[in-house]
């Protein structure tokens, strides 16, 4: 039976990375707070206490910390003509569930994008024409600035505790750093954490080639740190259990590190977690939303829970998927090209190569998420997409993140999968390879989008949301002008042997390996409502009182990890209802 | 004869006299220290503060009960004593006591109706309060708290500590001085004003001082040499704040306050009861206060301010857990294995997060049970205004043996520079059947 919660002013839905910002920042405001969290509670200790997190086969094999797919997931068809099949079995991407969401279980690299990709379709007609834009292709502008968002991206670092060089601060290039990101108004909050060898060699190689190497940016602490929430890292151990773990040693950026116990003291917030929001109620005008509807898996019953303002701070998937099930912009129809909500879904394109080397030891059990050396001379603002024939970048990396025995066992292909030859084969190259990947960007299609699945339902009687994707040739073209220019720049550490892993023509999505975790788009922020579903503060254009978080909002995606961008876009949008919308509540455009 | 025996029978008759005037002759009760102003009225908030400054709240409540409500058993050597109910409650509570009666219960330890309180109540030390104090907190207690019927349990020692009226003799040996507080001529004001909270309301020497053959507080102001040089509280050890190598001395004055606010700072971090203390008292105290208080202590401990850090020396510990041999005893791997992601093979862990081992007085106190204590069942640090993180260490009783942990500890008391006796199995096995907080 429903049951109705007292009214509060804001209602949070997840409470991950953007659900901790929004919390904090509103709170600051007076306002009564609630955040829902499909998942369970979670902190450190006990939850990600040493020894029992770093056990691999648990969380990086049966992938203890990610949503089960019997309870959550998706289906997926390559196009309109295949028939989608749920994601039985997580592979491709990795959604996470409990408190804290992805941002326990990442990685660490944080980025900004570059200039030319805040107004991509805009750079793109400018310097060669719309003609070389593909005619499926749908890319966009952010529509808002670099300049505008930089404060935002500077507090996020801040707040998260992001260690890097920088290499340009207000436009002054500092050797050593990323000459070409865009301007930083200051340094990273810490120094860049130290590099394994492998980021070292590659750094060698990739300056002897022309190129800028400079230690990847990440929210891996490399000393104690204090942010201005008075939250604390400590300087991290390289253990190597970033990815899929969550961090033992308060030295991984996550909301429980940088957050949510400075939130919890603040008696106007409260969260409530195994409360998984079925959909967003609105007023009978419909133009505005009235609070939300969840199930409470604790007393199994409905609860409304009324309130004036809905942050969606869900995983992107659940963001999108929440829409479509609340009737939250018009749903995207591909046949038409009208509708936003599902629109613009993109992912990334990665490839890379590894490298053997019979006499080097790497000592891949050191090593951090974020680690190693990276280089930019490949980004988007690099690259001139007219001669070269593709729009796109990516930024690459060497840099071990660890040596774990079940899934970091880098063989030289051919060698035996099972038994005796495979033994001899660990036994010879274990700790005897490296990688350099290329991270690229994806670009938006017609045909890549998001909407309701027709067959399958939820164990809660939700029809799941359908993924319709497939890689493009554009992103491809990208992908193997990385391959031709990072084959030389292999090739010159004189490997034993080397072996390449970049997608080629007429590859088709595979959902079993695991690609990334970066999903976006499907709730694209825009300046026009016709393409997009968000305006630039975020909010819903069709319903001013919900805002819309998270990597949804991505026109298409950038060529780095999204978590930077997320959180820069997330304090944007937090300063917009704080300093304008609360006063007077409008459609803020 | 006849006349001896008759001086002995007015010896004795005498002496039962005396006895039943010891016994049943109402005390004399102090009277305020300063005679104040008729119309003084407190400040608002400062009898909360003053609350807070005399942690009146950790005693008198029990976890999770209502505040003030009492019931919760302090553990002595002679028995539980348990804490009586403060709120304004007329029938259960204070709710009838006038100001003179509150003032006789903090400076003479004794109840309206002249019961003796046990020393539990650190009257010793609330004996120093000044009467705008006394005020402020009798007119918080009647007038702020929440009223609460709760008959707690009735505290009953084994012979002869039943006999309340002993503790009158007591406290001529404890609590004789003039009351109230009297600063120090050719000091300032912040050491003053430190000494009033350290000596007064704070009690810190009802921990921190040794007690003397009466278990009264050997020193309950700096003019007494033992005064802070270190005490025991059910067992563990309350550091030294005066001596060589205290906190004190090692430690600047921000360092210190920065402890006192927050329970941790650059060097380590509140354990246990000192945990409690910032959580339920000081980290309420003002910026301004919790300076005073660490000036105060830096003073009277002769600390002078390091102009800066000693030099890094590689130690001897950090040289083989560095090269961690094959061979390296059972200790060292221990601490390799468990807790050297934290706080690294110099010993020095992080600032505000990881607390050094190298010099931590929690690691080399004379007691070893508040060092097995936290290597058996972890240690969580209070959320504080200015550091909300409620930071964990993990236990590890799940983990490790008691021969382990002996070895462990054992290693932690010897390495780096560490000088302290070594820890057996037993002692381990002591602290782990102890029943949980």
């Amino acid at each position: 039976m429903a049951r109705t919660e007292k009214k509060k002013d804001v209602v949070i839905v997840g409470l991950g990375w953007t659900g901790s910002i929004l919390g904090m920042e509103l709170a600051q405001d007076g306002l009564e707070i609630v955040a829902l969290e499909r998942g369970h509670d979670q902190d450190t200790v006990p939850n990600f206490q040493y020894p029992n997190m770093i056990d691999e086969l648990k969380y990086g094999v049966r992938l203890g910390m990610m949503q089960k797919p019997h309870n959550s997931t998706v289906t997926i068809r390559r196009d309109v003509n295949e028939t989608a099949l749920p994601y039985r079995s997580l592979g491709s991407f990795l959604p996470g569930i409990g408190v804290g969401g992805a941002g326990t279980h990442w990685n660490g690299l944080n980025w900004r994008p570059q200039l030319s990709e805040y107004r991509l379709r805009s750079y793109v007609e400018e310097r060669w024409g719309a003609g070389i834009i593909p005619e499926d292709m749908q890319i966009q502008d952010y529509p808002v600035t670099y300049d505008e968002l930089e404060p935002f991206f500077d507090r996020f670092e801040h707040v998260a505790g992001i260690s890097g060089m920088a290499g340009n601060v207000k436009g002054k290039i500092i050797e050593g750093g990323n000459p070409f990101e865009a301007p930083r108004s200051r340094e990273y909050p810490m120094p860049a954490m130290p590099t394994t060898w492998d980021g070292a060699k590659f750094a060698e190689a990739a300056r002897a080639a022309g190129c800028h190497p400079f230690p990847s940016p990440g929210g891996i602490a490399s000393q104690a740190y204090v942010n201005e929430y008075g939250m604390q890292m400590g300087p991290c151990n390289h253990c190597g259990f970033c990815e899929r773990y969550g961090c033992y040693n308060y030295s991984k950026s996550s909301p429980q590190t940088a957050i949510l116990d400075a939130l919890k003291r603040k008696p106007n917030f409260e969260y409530r977690t195994q409360a998984d929001v079925l959909r967003v109620e609105m007023a009978a005008d419909g133009k505005t939303a009235t609070g939300v509807t969840y199930y409470d898996y604790k007393t199994g019953e409905e609860v409304f829970q009324p309130a004036d303002l809905v942050i969606l701070a869900a995983y992107q998937l659940h963001n999108v998927h929440l829409m479509l099930l609340s009737g939250i912009g018009q749903p995207y129809d591909p046949a038409t090209g009208e509708g936003v909500t599902g629109r613009n879904y993109a992912y990334q394109m990665n490839g890379g190569y590894t490298l053997f080397f019979k006499d080097e030891h790497f000592n891949p059990f050191i090593g951090t998420g974020a680690n190693g050396m990276s280089i930019d001379d490949f980004g988007m603002d690099n690259i001139d997409f007219g001669r070269e024939g593709f729009i796109g970048g990516a930024y690459w990396r060497s840099g071990q993140t660890n040596g774990q025995p079940i899934r970091s066992m880098s063989l030289p292909k051919g060698s035996p999968s099972w038994g005796a030859g495979w033994k001899q084969a660990v036994g010879e190259w274990y700790g005897h390879s490296m990688n350099i990947g290329s991270h690229g960007s994806h670009m938006s299609y017609r045909g890549n989008f998001l909407d309701l699945d027709p067959t399958y339902k939820d164990p809660l009687g939700r029809p799941l949301m359908r993924m319709t994707f497939n890689w493009n040739p554009n992103d491809i073209r990208m992908t193997q002008f990385m391959k031709s220019k990072m084959e030389p720049i292999a090739a010159s550490m004189n490997p034993t042997s080397m072996q390449e892993g970049f997608k080629k023509e007429g590859a088709m999505y595979d959902v079993r390996p695991y690609q990334t975790t970066h999903n976006v788009g499907g709730s694209v922020m825009g300046a026009d409502p016709k393409t997009s579903a968000v305006n630039r503060y975020l909010q819903a254009w069709d319903k001013h009182n919900i805002f819309v978080l998270g990597a949804g909002a991505f026109p298409q995606n950038t060529q780095y990890n999204p978590t930077g961008m997320v959180g820069g876009l997330a304090y944007w949008a937090a300063h917009a209802i704080r300093t304008d919308y609360l006063r007077n509540p409008r459609p803020l455009v | 004869m006849k006349k001896l025996i008759r001086v002995l029978g007015v010896l004795v008759v005498l002496g039962i006299v005396a006895l039943l005037a010891f016994i049943f002759v109402p005390v004399q009760r102090t009277g305020p220290a300063t005679q104040l102003a008729a119309d003084f009225k407190p400040a608002k908030g400062q009898g909360e503060y003053v609350m807070r400054a005399g942690d009146c709240l950790a005693c008198h409540t029990t976890e999770g009960g209502k505040p003030f409500a009492g019931g919760r058993a302090i553990q002595s050597p002679m028995g539980a004593i348990w804490t009586t109910n403060i709120t304004p409650d007329k029938e259960t509570g204070i709710g009838n006591w006038t100001l003179d009666d509150f003032r006789a219960a903090l400076y003479d330890g004794v109840t309206p109706n002249g019961t003796h309180l046990y020393p539990a109540m650190p009257y010793e030390n609330y004996r120093k309060m000044s009467e705008e104090d006394i005020v402020a907190l009798y007119d918080y207690f009647m007038n702020e708290v929440e009223p609460v019927s709760n008959k707690v349990e009735e505290t009953k020692l084994a012979f002869p500590f039943n006999l309340r009226f002993g503790l009158r003799a007591w406290n001529w040996l404890a609590a004789n001085y003039e009351p109230g507080f009297k600063p120090v001529q050719g000091q300032d004001e912040q050491f003053n004003r430190g000494k009033y909270l350290v000596e007064g309301a704070g009690h810190c020497a009802a921990c921190h001082s040794p007690r003397n053959l009466f278990m009264a507080q050997d020193g309950i102001d700096d003019t007494s040499k033992a005064f802070l040089t270190g005490g025991e509280i059910d067992g563990y050890s309350a550091p030294d704040l005066r001596g060589n190598n205290s906190a004190s001395q090692k430690w600047t004055t921000e360092q210190m306050a920065a402890y006192l606010s927050t329970a941790r700072n650059a060097h380590s971090t509140a354990t246990g009861e000192m945990m409690l203390v910032v959580r339920d008292s000081l980290q309420y105290m003002t910026k301004e206060d919790n300076m005073a208080i660490a000036t105060y202590l830096k003073t009277i401990s002769g600390g002078q301010l390091l102009k800066q850090a000693p030099p890094i020396e590689v130690t001897e510990t950090e040289k083989m857990l560095t090269e961690a041999k094959a061979d390296m005893p059972l200790g060292p791997r221990l601490y390799l294995d468990n807790c050297g992601g934290c706080h690294f093979v110099t010993g020095k862990g992080a600032p505000e997060i990881f607390p050094e081992l190298d010099g931590n007085s929690l690691v080399t106190a004379k007691s070893p049970k508040g060092l097995i204590s936290v290597i058996l069942h972890g240690a969580e640090l209070p959320s504080t205004a200015d550091r909300p993180m409620k930071l964990r260490m993990q236990g590890y009783d799940n983990r490790l043996s008691d021969e382990e942990i002996s070895a462990l500890a054992t290693f932690l008391r010897e390495g780096w520079n560490n000088q302290a006796p070594a820890v057996s199995a037993a002692d381990v096995k002591a602290v782990r059947d102890l029943p949980k907080h």
